[in-house]
């Protein structure tokens, strides 16, 4: 659709406009986007600077160490790589998904659905909401949780509560609020106490209560101005993630199943172990990020999203009644197979922290979660593959040992990665609707910024430093001279140097 | 029952000199009686973090900066409303200000420990000068573990704009 602007025929004789980094995402990015003479994209890209040197990382060290070491990769989602990485060594140890103990595999859902739910309530309350309920085009000041807090108290209250609900979900079934050790090779190394148990149950009531109330606000939001809603940003994608057997949503353990923009099947119940037979990474000169593929479709149109927009998308059912229902309401608001929607993003991830909640609720009453049998034992392998559904879309870990346990290959391919070409494409759609021209102006950084931030990627993982989040954009005549630029500091005061 | 004291140090210990906040915990957790002092640590500050200051005389903060100018600062701070567009981690003082928000009331005296970093490379260790930061900032808060009381950390605050912290480094 937009393809056009990504590489411009004589870029040498455009104008270029660099927002770096994009904020309220995690990490540094930069939108870079060219103008010809007449002041219209002509070529847009999104990079993303600090995205590499995981495999290094992770490569010389042992395996055992992992699922503690990559949790280091990512401050935003860490339970994700501890899971993805556990989910390897299991095979690295000859345990596959289902020689695991019952209760190790319910204990590491329970983590995995704390850490979802958390992750969620914090995009929504924290990051998105501000947009969602001042609307995109507001006051500089308002968009932000404390103006959240001062006029929707209720809701703003709620989402810290949220939060911290799912970090006390980890913290118990972890041992430790961050760098836990839950998930070891084989297993887990805890179960719940009784205690821990019904410490968990007493708010789990209010928490599925707020989370329904969510989903009931941002269907609101969403229907409220529909046409808007479902044109910003908006582009028609293929879509991957793992379902479980019988198709329902899995954020956990299932098969790789990918559809196109009409709905039609084009991969499904695919062994995750085998995923490099299905997709393939691209690497583009410009940027360190890949831009994965499904191999059957190739470059050109292989390009797919992952994340609650992808998983609500492609299952059939979800095995939970509230997230169900929110579900089939949320399929309903289109008159498509598939929800292209990218602010639609925001709803599906509500309808997955329902999820979340509910299936907190109905593990925390099972009591396989306070088993002592945690750890199975098998044959030393030399290769592992772990993938799972973290918070923003599919994600894989796939390692090679030697005889000596060390890791000698590692690779990555995180949720951002995938979402990749589909983050490109919406800054490219956003681009060519709304930047006319030689000046800048915040509203205008503030609809690439909206595009970006639905994805909810994570740019830098973990990295954060007092003073080092400003904002520049900068427009650049194809002569190299900067004719507009503004810089907005890490207070938010905005400068703009001509 | 929570204790009197939180001290936060927040940054990942595998990008270099982020460190610095958790290393700064190690320090106090090694040499110091914890017995009204808690250690907290995380990536970096998020909302729910707010519900952490409760019931607290004194916080403190600790973070690796780039922009200090100096080997490390020290600061009183102030709930204020975070008008920038943040990350996925929230400065202390818009933490602050949930706090307030969500309870309705004054958040405890907050304090800022910022120690210069250079380089956050994951998978680096802490770079030399980084090193140097942070012995310099354990022996500067050495002396606040050892007289928990807000007038005292209030001067020292005070001191630091007055001298900077090469002197009063130096007079500890």
């Amino acid at each position: 659709m937009y393809e056009h602007l990504e590489t411009a025929e004589t870029p040498e004789n455009l104008k270029r406009v660099v927002v770096d980094p994009v904020s309220r995402v995690e990490g540094h990015g930069k939108v870079t986007l060219l103008l010809d003479a007449d002041n219209k994209v002509k070529q847009a890209r999104l990079h993303i600077v600090e995205f590499r040197g995981f495999e290094r990382f992770i490569q010389g060290r042992p395996y055992w160490e992992l699922p503690v070491l990559v949790q280091r990769l990512c401050g935003i989602c860490p339970v994700s790589h501890h899971l993805a990485a556990a989910k390897a060594i299991d095979q690295l140890v000859g345990v596959d998904p289902e020689n695991l103990p019952s209760s190790a595999d319910k204990l590491r859902r329970l983590l995995h659905f704390g850490q979802v739910l958390q992750s969620h309530a914090l995009h929504f309350f924290h990051l998105s909401s501000p947009d969602l309920l001042f609307g995109f085009e507001s006051d500089i000041s308002k968009r932000n949780i404390i103006a959240v807090l001062n006029e929707y108290p209720d809701i703003g209250v709620q989402g810290v509560k949220l939060r911290k609900y799912g970090q006390e979900v980890i913290r118990m079934v972890s041992g430790k609020r961050v760098h836990g050790t839950g998930a070891i090779a084989g297993g887990m190394n805890k179960s719940l106490t009784k205690a821990e148990r019904d410490y968990l149950l007493q708010d789990i009531d209010q928490m599925i209560a707020w989370a329904d109330a969510s989903v009931a606000l941002i269907k609101k939001v969403h229907c409220s101005n529909l046409p808007y809603y479902d044109d910003f940003a908006t582009i028609r994608s293929n879509y991957l993630g793992l379902t479980r057997s019988d198709g329902a949503l899995e954020l956990y353990h299932g098969g790789i199943r990918a559809k196109n923009d009409k709905g039609e099947t084009i991969i499904d119940h695919v062994d995750y172990c085998q995923y490099n037979r299905y997709i393939h990474e691209e690497v583009r000169s410009w940027t360190y990020m890949k831009f994965p593929y499904l191999l059957s479709l190739g470059q050109e149109n292989g390009w797919y999203r992952v994340g609650p927009l992808a998983r609500v998308n492609n299952c059939d059912y979800i095995n939970t009644p509230m997230a169900e229902t929110a579900r089939l309401e949320f399929k309903a608001h289109s008159a498509e197979a598939m929800v292209h929607s990218t602010l639609a993003f925001h709803w599906a991830r509500l309808i997955e922290a329902l999820h979340c909640a509910e299936s907190i609720k109905t593990l925390l009453n099972d009591p396989e979660i306070m088993g002592h049998d945690l750890v199975a034992q098998g044959e030393k392998r030399y290769e592992g593959i772990g993938v799972i559904e973290a918070p923003r879309g599919t994600l894989f870990h796939h390692y090679q040992v030697d005889e000596n346990d060390i890791v000698t290959k590692a690779n990555l391919i995180v949720s951002t990665t995938s979402n990749n070409m589909a983050m490109n494409e919406s800054v490219r759609q956003v681009a060519a609707e709304y930047l006319s021209g030689q000046e800048l102006t915040e509203p205008l950084l503030n609809n690439l910024e909206v595009a970006i931030r639905a994805y909810d990627p994570c740019l830098s993982c973990a990295t954060h430093a007092v003073g080092k989040m400003p904002l520049q954009l900068e427009l650049v005549s194809a002569e190299g001279k900067v004719i507009d630029k503004l810089i907005k500091h890490s207070d938010g005061i905005i400068e703009r140097h001509v | 029952m929570s204790k009197p004291v939180l001290v936060f140090g927040y940054g990942n210990l595998s990008r270099g000199d982020d460190a610095l906040g958790p290393l700064l915990l190690e320090f106090i957790e090694a040499k110091f009686d914890l017995t009204s002092i808690e250690i907290l640590t995380d990536f970096q500050l998020q909302i729910e973090h707010a519900l952490d200051m409760e019931n607290r005389s004194l916080v403190l903060f600790v973070d690796a900066s780039v922009s200090c100018r100096e080997a490390f600062d020290f600061a009183r701070l102030q709930p204020a409303m975070d008008k920038s567009y943040t990350t996925h981690a929230m400065s202390p003082s818009a933490l602050m200000q949930v706090y307030r928000q969500i309870n309705k009331q004054s958040p405890p005296p907050c304090f800022l420990l910022s120690i210069k970093a250079e380089n956050m490379e994951l998978g680096e260790g802490l770079s030399p000068q980084a090193l140097i930061h942070l012995n310099q900032a354990c022996q500067f808060v050495g002396g606040m573990m050892h007289n928990l009381s807000l007038d005292f950390w209030i001067r020292q605050a005070d001191e630091m704009r007055q001298i900077g912290c090469e002197r009063l480094y130096a007079c500890s």
